[in-house]
């Protein structure tokens, strides 16, 4: 085993509340697993926290250019975090690229830390920075510490035997065990992870371990860094924690549900960005059964999924943008032949190709009605990485109850970040009845309907149960082929009935008033859970009273929705979108919405929402 | 399924009758899918496959019907997508019997790309193309494996379109079975059906049908009775034309014999070999894992990896 770094205090503590940091440098530098094992030494140390990273568009762009900047940003504090922060209080960078791809995301004042080693005339040439920003004057009121990265860590695993190669490659250990030093991480942490990954290989273990602490004593021992910063741990609840990004949890949600269910999961999905990370993650746990096809192409995997639910199989299908537009014709066929199914949608961003790293929320209303004909779905949606759980729970629950597609619309900002997580009981969780049908004797009705309008699924190699659906319009109870008028109105106001009573099966909206006599109502939808809490907090802080309400079921909505946006005098709808669930709300109550609105890819910050909230109560 | 719930006094008892279902068919008189029709309800009594471990499934066109006249499971799917919603269907439970009925527009066409990933990946999955050269449904549009040159309401010029070769198409695929038959030889077709059924994997069946109102007599020279027997080239392993269902660069150059049935064609079992079929191949996957990681534990999912523990 590898020395470790002595870890006394010598130098003095300074207390903070949160921190913001974000690592950015080179595709190649390893800035996400810098900033994952980052995570994972702050969240076992107790502070709450959300993470962000964020990816080049590019696979593999030129090195050093700003194209191919990665980074991964962390928000941790000793209370709750809501958001991975608006602006970063430290800014690692690897190069001058990822100075220049994220200087405007520093707060001003912020503490910037560069490899001065990379800042050589070349790469500078390459960032496109015609001087030294370091020396130039950009960096003019920031906090700028040069560390020659490379060459310490070069130097500290000279003797071990590895490639020159090898050993710079290492230098994100380096900047991992200096920022572990600056925010006083546990150490062990780190070192029993790398033991974990670089066991078998000892060399490349040591020169690891070498760079780790060659960096949390740069940090000790050097003049340059005159102070620690603690972080105290944040009050929560007791119980078992993890970290877990919201593709994780989606993805053990719907394992969940099929364990809660007795159903077999069927996932059938085309590579997508940022979808696959699902199919990923639900091939690797095959021995809960879990079958998963990576299909030829969109519609097929939608078509794969249907039919495995029609032969009594938990199917899912996801995808993003591009991919639910060419499954939309097969989710119209999953609305008439009724049959339980998930299909997920990881929104990204723009119309076609658009943005497909960065994130949007503009898929709503192409959930509602992208469709031909009449064709209602429910849509549920969580807000936080860890809720994408619970929520794949729910979505099993309703699309196996009511025997009906429902469209799960997360977002890639849920499923690429992070939250620490308190694990639930897995009893208690909620089962789920599929309540196959079963011969009765009788002549069997495949569209005979029980109390919540839910059809009988009727498998096949079940004797008896001999049946047969399609595209085309069924008969109401004997599911024969109807074209007859009043049949037709009668099926569509039954489809629309029985997904508006889903209404009855969830909870009512919660309205979060502490004061009681709010004036002012922020309701969201998804992803912007953190952002808008994050928001409100800071507007009462100032003493103003406002009210919130997140809603998960976009359709139905809770029956108490209607209530609760024209009670209040205003309601305020921040959304990643041009005002899709303001339209929704706006038309279906008569309620005088306004729209919060941001369509840049990236996420609202809390700063600009608390200026929007304070302008409507006071403009 | 079938084996093992069978009781074999009830399997024997099975008739055309437990086959077809209530509703009567459709097509338009002399249309030669009834007699596809009938062949199959015909033979699979003798199959001793129950009805309720089949599934019929199907896409759009005249073809997509026939999945209503079967009194087994059936799906009739959406434009070209049978092959996926089979491939869902037979990876789901690999004991049931599934069979896809398509037609030419449907499978070569807006389902181009299903039908082959099917066949490549060797789904266990019967399917009977019904081949009529054009759009019924739709009432007389060319589709892909009509001549070039076709006139039709779409092509009043002339088609310009190179037509498709079905069994050369499915060879190129990576098909493990691969046919042609017709449908008014009842008993060319029912012996066809019935190696097609008896193949463990991915079938594929190319029936000369004819659509006696928007293409008539497209399939006279091999059809009709005169003509067929100097223009049908029967397929029989073994037999001269000395025959090896098993090497699939004779089966391509039989398929290329002719450039359509304007001219003597080969019908019969055209290639035949055995692979793992894709639903076993996955079913097993499920088994060695369970054998490798043991059977899924939801606590032990959750907990693994980094946790901490507060209070
Ligand atoms: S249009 Fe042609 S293929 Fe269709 S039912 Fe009529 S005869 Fe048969």
């Amino acid at each position: 085993m590898a020395s470790r770094p002595t870890g006394s205090m010598s130098k003095t503590v300074e207390e903070r509340d949160h921190v913001v940091i974000r690592f950015a440098g080179d595709s190649g530098d390893g800035m996400q697993l810098t900033g994952d094992r980052f995570t994972n030494a702050t969240a076992i140390l107790g502070n709450d926290l959300a993470t962000l990273p964020d990816f080049p568009a590019e696979i593999r762009a030129p090195a050093g250019t700003v194209h191919g900047v990665s980074a991964f940003q962390i928000q941790f504090a000793n209370n709750d975090v809501t958001t991975p922060g608006d602006h970063a209080d430290v800014l690692v960078a690897m190069n001058p690229a990822a100075l220049r791809a994220d200087l405007d995301k520093v707060a001003r004042g912020g503490t910037i830390i560069i490899n001065e080693d990379s800042f050589t005339q070349r790469n500078l040439e390459k960032a496109g920075y015609a001087s030294d920003p370091a020396t130039d004057g950009t960096l003019d009121g920031y906090q700028i510490y040069p560390v020659p990265m490379t060459s310490i860590t070069v130097r500290a695993v000279e003797s071990l035997g590895v490639g020159k190669k090898e050993a710079e490659r290492s230098k994100n250990m380096f900047a991992l065990g200096l920022v572990s030093w600056m925010y006083g991480r546990p150490v062990d942490v780190t070192l029993r992870w790398l033991e974990k990954k670089f066991g078998g290989k000892p060399e490349i273990y040591e020169a690891n371990v070498a760079s780790f602490n060659a960096g949390y004593n740069f940090g000790e021992t050097t003049e340059l860094f005159a102070h620690q910063i603690h972080v105290a741990a944040a009050p929560v609840t007791e119980g078992i924690y993890r970290n877990v990004a919201g593709s994780q949890a989606l993805a053990w949600g719907l394992i969940a549900a099929s364990v809660r269910s007795g159903v077999p999961l069927f996932y059938a999905s085309y590579p997508i960005t940022p979808a696959s990370d699902l199919l990923h993650e639900l091939s690797k746990h095959k021995n809960f059964g879990v079958v998963t096809i990576q299909a030829e192409d969109e519609i097929a995997a939608a078509n794969m999924a249907l039919g495995a639910a029609f032969t009594g199989h938990l199917g899912v299908t996801g995808t993003s943008g591009p991919g639910i537009d060419l499954k939309a014709e097969t989710i119209g066929l999953a609305v008439i032949t009724e049959l339980p199914m998930i299909l997920v949608d990881v929104m990204r961003a723009g119309p076609s190709t658009g943005m497909p790293t960065k994130n949007e929320q503009g898929d709503l209303l192409h959930a509602m009605f992208g469709r031909h004909g009449e064709s209602p779905i429910p849509i549920v949606a969580p807000s936080s990485p860890a809720d994408c759980f619970s929520v794949a729970l729910e979505a099993a629950r309703v699309a196996i109850r009511y025997r009906t597609p429902v469209i799960l619309l997360s977002d890639s900002f849920l499923q690429n970040s992070s939250e620490p997580w308190l694990l639930p009981d897995v009893d208690a969780l909620p089962t789920i009845d599929p309540r196959f049908a079963t011969p009765n004797g009788s002549d069997f009705l495949p569209y005979a309907r029980d109390e919540r309008l839910a059809r009988p699924w009727a498998i096949p190699g079940t004797p008896g149960l001999e049946h047969r659906i399609g595209g085309l319009e069924r008969e109401d109870r004997t599911g024969d082929i109807s074209y007859e008028a009043e049949n037709h109105e009668r099926m569509t106001q039954i489809r629309r009935e029985k997904v508006d009573g889903i209404a009855a099966d969830i909870p009512p909206l919660e309205v979060d008033d502490p004061t009681g006599d709010a004036e002012l109502l922020v309701l969201g939808w998804g992803s912007t859970a953190g952002t808008i809490r994050a928001a409100v907090q800071r507007v009462r802080g100032a003493g103003e009273r406002v009210a919130t309400a997140h809603l998960r079921w976009l359709n139905p909505m809770p029956t108490n929705t209607g209530e609760v946006v024209t009670k209040y005098r205003r309601v305020l709808i921040p959304e990643l979108n041009s005002g899709q669930l303001t339209m929704l709300i706006r038309a279906r109550f008569l309620a005088d919405a306004k729209t919060f609105s941001k369509v840049q890819g990236l996420p609202i910050w809390a700063d600009e929402l608390e200026d929007a909230i304070v302008r409507m109560l006071h403009g | 399924m079938a084996e093992e719930n069978g009781d074999v006094s009830g399997v024997a008892t099975l008739t055309k009758k437990d086959f077809t279902s209530d509703q009567e068919p459709r097509w338009c008189p002399g249309c030669g899918d009834y007699a596809i029709l009938a062949a199959v309800q015909g033979f699979m009594p003798e199959l001793g496959i129950e009805p309720h471990n089949t599934v019929f499934i199907s896409g759009i066109g005249c073809s997509g019907r026939f999945t209503y006249y079967m009194d087994t499971y059936g799906f009739h799917g959406i434009h070209g997508r049978a092959p996926a919603i089979a491939t869902g269907v037979a990876t789901a439970n690999p004991d049931l019997h599934v069979w896809v009925v398509t037609g030419d527009g449907d499978a070569l066409s807006i389902g181009g790309n299903h039908l082959i990933h099917a066949l490549r990946r060797n789904v266990n999955i019967k399917i009977l193309m019904f081949n009529n050269q054009i759009y019924g449904l739709t009432k007389g549009q060319y589709s892909p494996t009509s001549e070039e040159g076709k006139v039709t309401k779409s092509t009043p010029f002339g088609s310009v379109d190179h037509p498709f070769n079905p069994v050369a198409l499915a060879l190129g695929a990576e098909a493990t079975f691969v046919a042609r038959t017709v449908d008014n030889d009842r008993k060319h077709l029912t012996d066809v059906l019935r190696q097609a059924t008896e193949h463990p994997g991915s079938a594929f069946v190319e029936i000369y049908q004819n659509c006696n109102v928007f293409n008539d007599g497209a399939f006279d020279l091999i059809r009709d009775k005169q003509q067929g027997l100097h223009n049908q080239i029967r397929l029989v392993d073994g037999e001269p034309i000395v025959f090896d269902e098993g090497t699939r660069c004779l089966a391509f150059a039989l398929a290329h014999l002719s450039h359509g049935p304007t001219e003597p064609t080969c019908i019969g079992v055209f290639h035949e070999e055995d692979r793992s079929t894709y639903g076993e191949a996955v079913r097993s996957q499920l088994e060695r894992a369970v054998e490798r990681l043991g059977p899924g534990d939801l606590k032990t999912l959750l907990h693994g990896g980094d946790t901490w523990t507060v209070g």
